[in-house]
């Protein structure tokens, strides 16, 4: 009796087993969900050991003063230019023209990149690397563009029209007081449609960013492969301090 | 001798019920199987955890703590696959400083095992990103994108496959249309399919012809658009058959759950992302089984 019990039960045994084996897996359930990865949690020593000399380094290399700023630095402290605004296109203007000088023997006429572009505040007080990091995040580009005169005109349109202060250098832009166009000096001369200008800007915009579509009708366009972030630190290396202004470049008359 | 009696009949009887018991759970005793794919997209070279008084992700994110994380569910569950969704590079200076070289050790550290490239993956240029290779010990896949003409010919595989107790698991990848996101200069020739097609091959060819029980994409589409007719996730999930999960990124979408979508044979699709910078991990449990009256019972999901 015993025997046959034995011997039933390894066959049924076996039997299921071949029957398990022959059933392709069949998905029963799904569970889901998110797991917040926060302070609860204590991390893995070996990691945090291995990022440890990263972090170092980078935190020397970025939290060196390089520049001190007396006041709060923003994108949103005037209506038609501001002064983070002035001070991006001015340290573009003055750090681009020397590479542009050397490599096209020509000038650069003034300097056009975008409100949108500017992606921090600059806090009083000292001023590292970290601060360009922040302003400048993107792997953005100083491009010189030359524009014919009609190209000029499209673009001192677009920044009237735009309605936001969009960073410019060398370029003067006055509007009378019902906010049409009186004057337009760049690099303090009346602006000439029958010449040909060359404009700094970020390779951003050239390739087509913030619909500044006057860009492709650039007739010639010279890559200085210089971090727009880059420059930002090599002017706050050479400064003691950074003071923008909000000023005349961009505005209109009250009366 | 009575003792003797009553040991002989309870060792029947035991037997008895123990093949009862059998006969209703065997399979489910013998080859209940759980699956566990572990997600991240868009962590954007967030390494470090976020600052205590920062004002979006106070004290989150981490990369040494999802370490632990992941440790401590491998140790659960050795059937884990852990995946990305693109997007690993840019957003802090450790990308600037360093490429994308401490991303790519750290997530071979993690054992990722495969990720898929996401437009910002770019930024440094398609060299940029064939100089970090040697650095990634997990596959790199996209089905999508052709790089024949490119630098990264030969390093980038449309799928990738895994058997896990048994279970069989396909993985593949789909990158977002680059043209007006990424600087030709950077991408230079490689070539964007339709990634809607591709995932509908793709997906028939990892189920029916590879035999996958399982069938994973890891999409860099973005999760849904108001432009119904520019592919995302959710347009993915209902226009192919055969896809069992979707981990997406691009659009740092914080889903408080995985949402169930219909696919075009009506049956449900898995669909996740969880947002950006390495604050969550997304973890989905698949349970497999063999037994028919299991089968016959259909498919739960819980999220």
């Amino acid at each position: 009796m015993n025997l046959k019990i034995q011997q039933f039960v390894i066959i049924i045994t076996i039997l299921i087993v071949y029957s398990c084996r022959q059933q392709p897996p069949s998905l029963r359930s799904i569970e889901g969900k998110q797991l917040t990865i926060n302070d609860a949690i204590r991390p893995t020593d070996s990691i945090e050991d291995f990022i440890s000399p990263y972090r170092k380094r980078v935190n020397e290399v970025l939290d060196s003063t390089l520049s001190y700023a007396p006041f709060a630095i923003t994108k949103s402290d005037g209506r038609y230019n501001t002064t983070a605004g002035n001070l991006m296109a001015d340290i573009v203007l003055e750090q681009a023209n020397p590479i542009f000088r050397s490599r096209a023997l020509k000038e650069i006429d003034f300097v056009v990149l975008n409100h949108g572009g500017i992606r921090s505040i600059i806090s009083e007080g000292n001023v590292s690397a970290r601060t360009a990091y922040e302003v400048m995040p993107f792997e953005n580009t100083i491009v010189v563009v030359a524009l014919n005169g009609k190209s000029v005109r499209n673009l001192i349109s677009f920044l009237i029209n735009s309605g936001r202060a969009h960073p410019i250098a060398g370029l003067q832009i006055i509007l009378t007081k019902d906010g049409s166009l009186r004057s337009v000096n760049i690099k303090g001369a009346p602006f000439d449609e029958n010449r040909i200008y060359y404009v700094a800007t970020s390779n951003y915009l050239v390739e087509g960013g913030d619909n500044m579509g006057f860009f492709k009708d650039g007739l010639e366009i010279t890559e200085t492969n210089y971090l727009i972030r880059n420059a930002m630190i090599d002017y706050f290396s050479k400064v003691d301090t950074i003071a923008p202004k909000v000023d005349q470049r961009f505005m209109k008359l009250n009366k | 001798m009575k003792r003797r009696d009553f040991l002989t009949t309870t060792g029947s009887g035991a037997a008895y019920v123990g093949l009862g018991g059998l006969s209703l759970n065997s399979c489910k005793a013998l080859s209940a199987k759980q699956i566990t794919i572990l997600h991240t997209n868009d962590v954007h070279s967030h390494i470090d955890p976020f600052p205590a008084d920062h004002a979006a992700f106070p004290n989150m994110g981490g990369l040494a703590r999802r370490a632990a994380l992941v440790e401590q569910i491998r140790l659960e569950n050795p059937n884990t696959l852990l995946l990305d969704a693109g997007d690993i590079f840019q957003g802090t200076p450790y990308f600037n400083f360093y490429g994308g070289e401490l991303e790519f050790k750290l997530m071979s550290k993690l054992k990722y095992d495969a990720a898929t490239i996401g437009n910002h993956d770019f930024d440094n240029g398609i060299g940029g990103l064939l100089a970090q290779m040697p650095h990634a010990k997990f596959e790199m896949i996209s089905a999508n994108y052709d790089f024949s003409n490119t630098v990264m010919d030969g390093f980038v595989k449309p799928y990738t496959t895994y058997l896990l107790n048994g279970i069989k698991i396909g993985v593949f990848g789909l990158g977002i249309a680059l043209k007006g996101l990424v600087t030709k200069t950077l991408y230079k020739e490689t070539r964007y399919l339709d990634p809607i097609e591709i995932a509908q091959d793709m997906s028939r060819t990892l189920k029916e012809d590879l035999g996958c029980d399982l069938v994973i994409c890891l999409s860099h589409l973005g999760y849904e658009y108001r432009n119904a007719q520019r592919p995302s996730d959710v347009i993915l999930a209902s226009k192919t058959a055969n896809i069992d999960l979707i981990i997406g990124g691009h659009t740092h979408t914080f889903l408080d759950r995985p949402v169930i979508k219909r696919n075009s044979s009506n049956k449900e699709v898995l669909v996740n992302q969880v947002g950006c910078y390495g604050i969550n991990l997304g973890r989905i449990d698949f349970y497999f089984d063999s037994n028919k009256n299991m089968r016959s019972e259909g498919l739960s999901i819980s999220v």
